[in-house]
């Protein structure tokens, strides 16, 4: 039992998992009725239940970005493919049918995550430089999907996507937990974790071993490019419209910092799915705590850099020596 | 006394943890003098010059600078006390002018701005004073060959040095035109007082260039010659002499002469800038070594055999079939292995655990969607823990927490999962302990019994004789020899790496 | 001693390239539409993207050491909202104008020594500085504050004439004198040369000791203040402070950096550049203004198309440069490659 409880504290996870069961803590303490939840029209209703519908979309693209940042990449496209995505289903959806449109959407998050793979793979560019591009023009694009204006969705079928309801749940969630168990089917029941946690870790040693880098950095674009594909579409359905300009704002930045705090350290390596759902969770849940407090929702910004700092010094070696005192094992890379 | 010396090091010693890289060694460069500092892997050649430019810092010892105690504490000091270095990778900046690189840090000012003209002028004249070449200095670095980057770097080492001039492996990339210029430079150099501190670990240039030689080895002084009484096996036998004591013999199995069909062959394999053409051929079941100083080129023939480097030139035939374009994947395929010299950059992949580690190469061969079922994994991975005694708890240790001997066990172990056909070992047993080291020779020759191919690379002669069937000798990225039966022996390789094959 | 000629090499190609955009889309741009080809309509391209050529200038510091600063659009909001709160409580303008450019130096120092002391990653510093400064700009105030103060609006409504009727504004006039002082320094002074060393081999650079965590420290803080500089010029042409100004401005300015020649990778680049790619970026915008058919939202896929090339651009002079470094054993190479430049040995 003791082992157990040792190894758990050494998880990857226990400090994440900590920090939002403090947040939860916190609400419980100071607002009445946080973990309430009742029943209405068959459908579970309360604040945390509101909490989980709403992390959605950050949860899709925060797994998709968990991966790229194992391989040491990052993708700060994902707002803008979630904005094309979201204007490209409003935009079919009075043409086609809600499946197609749903299926197309998807294609094209598979499009722009291929388009980043190959820059990155095949051209060699910096992946903050590559995916730079089609954040930049990506809302220029979607601008050009809607013809500038916001587009709404009066479709009933596409709504229940966002707005819906199963076993009481928020269809959302179903979503969510799909992408989740998803990709942790990939991590587990395919080579692509290992390969990816290889090239993560050293690239060279993986290389020596036979691993074919390029291969796998395009599957890991192309999914980050679904997962934002799925999020446009979670979006879209859920306000039943498309805006161009404002869906998925800063929401790259937000992915982020769910993985770091979940426990995967921007150097690239080992990678933690379940950590970037509780980092996800963390982000979501302090947002919803200072709305209900009736704190300035601004603030939010402010503690999430104080957050993000946090969290890289503490993963800094120099950092931990200023603090420890002693020299700890280094990265092997001395010349 | 110490007049005549520049630069003097008496009684210097290291320690790092676990390993004594300096034991007493005396060290001392005369005003006018070339000097040459040799040695094998371990020798502690890098450890000395690190300690003589401020890099590390001595655990006992003095340096005299001149008539002056120093003990340099950093890069940067070494520098303004005048000790300058010149490092195997040109370390300038690609980007900036000639004079840029030569001055940067103390360029000349006029009136609180950089003078340009005046820094054109001066890199200009120092170029051709001291070291009588004649380039545009205006022109970024990058424009410029290696080799007269280097002699950039060694004019700015030259000007800021009060006459001491380390060059650390200067003529690794440059070819023999190059390296005739380089020399002009040097004696003109030495022409005028300076004491150059040469390292290098090609033979004939270390012959050609130097005045006197150290000879280091396990990190104790071996003695200084003048070069001109030192004869080239003499130097060699200095160099690598008697590693850990055991005799040969004791190591020797019985090996059945068998008919050996050929598994792999190479015609002028060569890449530019690595490895001059190479014929070499493997037989299924047989040991072939792979022997030369270090330099010589033989990391270089296994990585192209791998294919790790594309080969410029050249035809390579596995089992009948001409490779047109090898890379690792495709070695995994056709049945090779390979256990790379520097583990810890190119073998382990630091943390992943041991289990990962070893199933890493069949996974490749199997590709991304073929995963193999965890339960099958901990039976291979167990298999090859119990055959190669890796000692650890758990599979699922991370493998940088083993010690160097059970990492490359692992890598081994690797490996050995994929059922290779041919097995390449780039110093297998270095850095490792006794035990372990028994343990790999042995299995080695077991391996071979069983029909595995093997190419192994060693700088530990006596181990390369008791493991293997044949030995072909490279020297300065060229081959040279071959020995093997009756001929094959300690002394014989020696004199093949220093003398040649006897022919020109 | 050589005279000194003008070669078209690596190192000056994208900013010819960049020069030569220039000039055609200004060329198409006056053909195109009357009125196009005025003084006073070059002009406003400074006026208007003042701000943006400050700030790029300064960011073009830190790209060139390889690093990069994404924090500066919050800034310049966050500027534009301390003035205006500042301004409304009374401060005297000069105060004000004094304490925004003292933060700018603290806020780009604290970044710099996160970055250098502790080795964090530049873009996750300055991310989280971004972020910090937008939130820091939403707490004083969600609502835009109008500026009313007199100095301000003198000042704003400033006009230097530069030739007969045609004007400049003080922001603009400002940003032509950093930038030219950004030029100075780039070439004359030994930080600005430590910068390229550090862009171009940061381990070389360490070697030659060279100071390179003062260096580094130093050019996040020169940021900083160009980002207060700018949100200062900024505030003036807008007169107002929002929490919402210049959303996304940062990618503009590194746009602005890339088109303009400065390498991302570090190490390459005139700091004219970024003026000229400000430039290129408004010219588009006025082409498309003046067009009056294609919303203003074909910029941005204009300029994204136009970052896509010279990104792809700078990406194969690397390669180009990595080809050459193989030399073969068995060639005479005492000679550099390029025709036009010899070694004579004597």
């Amino acid at each position: 039992m003791r082992q157990a409880i040792t190894n758990f504290m050494q998880a990857k996870i226990f400090w994440p998992l900590v920090a939002l069961v403090l947040l939860l803590l916190i609400n419980f303490i100071i607002i009445p009725g946080f973990f309430h939840i009742t029943v209405k029209n068959g459908h579970l209703f309360g604040s945390l239940i509101d909490i989980l519908n709403r992390v959605i979309p950050l949860l899709v693209i925060a797994i998709g970005m968990t991966l790229v940042i194992a391989m040491e990449g990052i993708d700060i496209s994902v707002g803008s493919v979630l904005a094309i995505t979201a204007a490209a289903a409003a935009a079919l959806i009075d043409t086609t049918s809600v499946p197609i449109a749903i299926v197309l959407a998807l294609v094209i998050g598979l499009i722009c995550g291929l388009w980043n793979g190959i820059l990155v793979a095949y051209f060699e560019i910096q992946p903050m430089i590559a995916t730079l591009i089609l954040m930049t023009v990506g809302r220029g694009i979607a601008q050009l999907i809607t013809g500038g204006q916001i587009l709404t969705i009066n479709n009933e079928a596409y709504g229940y996507v966002g707005k819906g309801f199963l076993l009481g749940l928020p269809f959302a969630i179903y979503i969510g937990a799909a992408v989740f168990v998803i990709t942790l089917l990939l991590k587990k029941k395919t080579a692509l974790g290992l390969f990816l946690e290889s090239i993560g870790s050293n690239m060279a040693s993986s290389k020596f071993a036979g691993v074919q880098p390029k291969k796998i950095i395009l599957i890991v674009y192309m999914i980050s490019g679904i997962c934002a594909a799925i999020a446009g579409i979670l979006v879209s359905s859920n306000v039943s419209s498309a805006d161009a300009n404002n869906a998925g704002l800063w929401i790259e930045l937000d992915a982020i910092l769910a993985v770091v705090i979940g426990g995967t350290s921007m150097r690239g390596g080992r990678f933690y799915l379940g950590g970037t759902v509780i980092g996800a969770l963390f982000i979501q849940t302090l947002s919803t705590t200072i709305y209900s407090m009736g704190i300035k929702p601004e603030i939010t910004m402010v503690i999430k850099a104080i957050v993000v700092i946090s969290v890289c010094l503490m993963q800094s070696e120099e950092f931990r020596k200023l603090v420890k005192q002693t020299p700890l094992k280094k990265k092997v890379s001395e010349a | 006394m110490y007049a005549e010396y520049l630069l003097k090091a008496e009684k210097l010693s290291k320690t790092f943890p676990g390993v004594k890289a300096l034991s007493n060694v005396d060290f001392g460069l005369r005003k006018g003098e070339i000097h040459s500092l040799m040695g094998e892997n371990g020798a502690g050649k890098s450890t000395l010059i690190k300690v003589l430019t401020g890099i590390y810092e001595k655990d006992h010892g003095q340096i005299f600078l001149g008539d002056q105690l120093i003990n340099p504490g950093s890069a940067e000091e070494a520098q303004r006390l005048g000790i300058s270095t010149v490092y195997q990778e040109v370390n300038l900046c690609e980007n900036l002018s000639v004079a840029e690189n030569i001055f940067i840090g103390r360029e000349p000012q006029r009136k609180g701005k950089i003078d340009w003209k005046e820094m054109y002028r001066k890199a200009d004249l120092l170029l051709k004073e001291k070291l009588n070449i004649e380039i545009d200095v205006k022109q970024t670095l990058s424009s410029y060959s290696t080799a007269i980057q280097q002699m950039v770097a060694i004019a700015r080492a030259v000007d800021i040095s009060c006459g001491v001039l380390i060059l650390d492996e200067p003529t690794s990339s440059l070819d023999q035109n190059e390296v005739k210029k380089l020399f002009e430079i040097m004696r003109h150099l030495k022409s005028k007082g300076m004491g150059i501190v040469f390292v290098s670990h090609f033979l004939d240039q270390v012959f050609e260039i130097s005045d006197r030689i150290t000879v280091l080895r396990n990190g104790h002084l071996i003695g200084e010659y003048q070069t001109s009484q030192l004869t080239r096996t003499e130097l060699v036998s200095k160099m690598i002499g008697k590693q850990w004591g055991e005799s040969a013999q004791a190591q020797k199995k019985q090996r059945i002469k068998i008919e050996k069909t050929g598994f792999l062959r190479t015609n002028r394999l060569e890449k530019k800038g690595s490895i001059n053409p190479i014929n070499l051929s493997i037989g299924k079941g047989e040991v072939l070594g792979l022997a030369g100083l270090l330099g010589s080129g033989r990391t270089e023939v296994a990585k192209l055999l791998f294919g790790i480097d594309a080969s410029d030139d050249g035809v390579l035939v596995i089992n009948q079939e001409q490779i047109k374009s090898m890379n690792p994947k495709l070695s995994i395929e056709k049945g090779l292995g390979f256990c790379p010299e520097d583990r810890k950059v190119e073998g382990i992949v630091g943390e992943l655990t041991i289990r990962e580690n070893i199933m890493l190469a069949l996974q490749t061969k199997k590709g991304i969607f073929n995963f193999i079922p965890m339960k099958e994994q901990k039976v291979i991975a167990q298999k090859y823990i119990d055959l190669l005694s890796i000692k650890t708890p758990s599979m699922e240790q991370r493998i940088e927490n083993l010690s160097g001997g059970n990492q490359q066990k692992v890598i081994l172990a690797r490996w050995l999962a994929t059922k290779p056909q041919l097995l390449i070992l780039d110093e297998p047993t270095r850095g490792i302990d006794v035990g372990s080291k028994l343990e790999i020779r042995n299995l080695i020759l077991d391996l071979a019994a069983e029909g595995m191919s093997i190419l192994f690379i060693s700088a530990e002669l006596e181990e390369m004789v008791a493991c293997c069937d044949r030995v072909l000798v490279l020297r300065d990225r060229y081959q040279i020899g071959q020995l093997e039966g009756e001929q094959m022996s300690v002394s014989t390789i020696m004199e093949m790496i220093a003398e040649g094959a006897g022919e020109s | 001693m050589k005279q000194s000629r003008i070669r078209i090499n690596e190192n000056n190609i994208i900013i010819v390239a960049t020069l030569l955009l220039f000039v055609l889309l200004y060329g198409y741009g006056s053909i195109s539409f009357t009125g196009f080809f005025s003084m006073q309509v070059f002009l406003n391209l400074f006026i208007d993207n003042a701000y943006l050529i400050i700030v790029a200038t300064g960011m073009a510091f830190v790209i060139i050491t390889g690093g990069i600063d994404l924090s500066v659009a919050s800034f310049v909001a966050f500027v534009s909202m301390l003035a205006a709160s500042l301004l409304q409580h009374g401060v005297h303008a000069y105060l004000v104008i004094l304490m925004i450019l003292v933060m700018g130096i603290l806020f780009g120092a604290g970044q710099g020594y996160l970055i250098y002391r502790f080795q964090l990653h530049p873009w996750i510093v300055t991310l989280a500085g971004m972020f910090f400064a937008r939130g820091l700009c939403y707490l004083i105030n969600t609502e835009s504050i109008e500026i009313t103060d007199n100095t301000f609006i003198v000042l704003s409504d400033l006009k230097v004439y530069v030739v007969g009727e045609n004007y400049l504004s003080l922001g603009a006039a400002i940003s032509l004198v950093f930038v030219a002082i950004a030029m100075y320094i780039s070439k004359y002074t030994r930080f600005g040369r430590n910068v390229y060393a550090i862009g171009g081999n940061v381990n070389s650079a360490k070697l030659m000791g060279l100071p390179v965590n003062k260096t580094t420290i130093l050019v996040y803080t020169l940021s900083g203040f160009s980002s207060a500089l700018g949100g200062f010029v900024f505030t003036i042409y807008m007169q107002s402070g929002y929490a919402l100004h210049v959303m996304g401005m940062e990618m503009d300015a590194i746009a602005a950096c890339v088109i303009g020649g400065i390498l991302l990778t570090g190490g390459v680049g005139y700091l004219i550049g970024p003026t000229l790619g400000v430039l290129s970026m408004g010219i588009i915008q006025t082409i498309i203004m003046f067009q009056g058919t294609l919303s203003s939202w074909w910029t941005k896929i204009a300029i994204g198309f136009l970052l896509f090339l010279f990104i792809l651009l700078q990406r194969l002079i690397v390669i180009k440069r990595g080809k050459r470094k193989v030399q073969s054993l068995s060639e005479p190479s005492i000679l550099p490659e390029k025709a036009g430049q010899h070694a004579t040995i004597s």
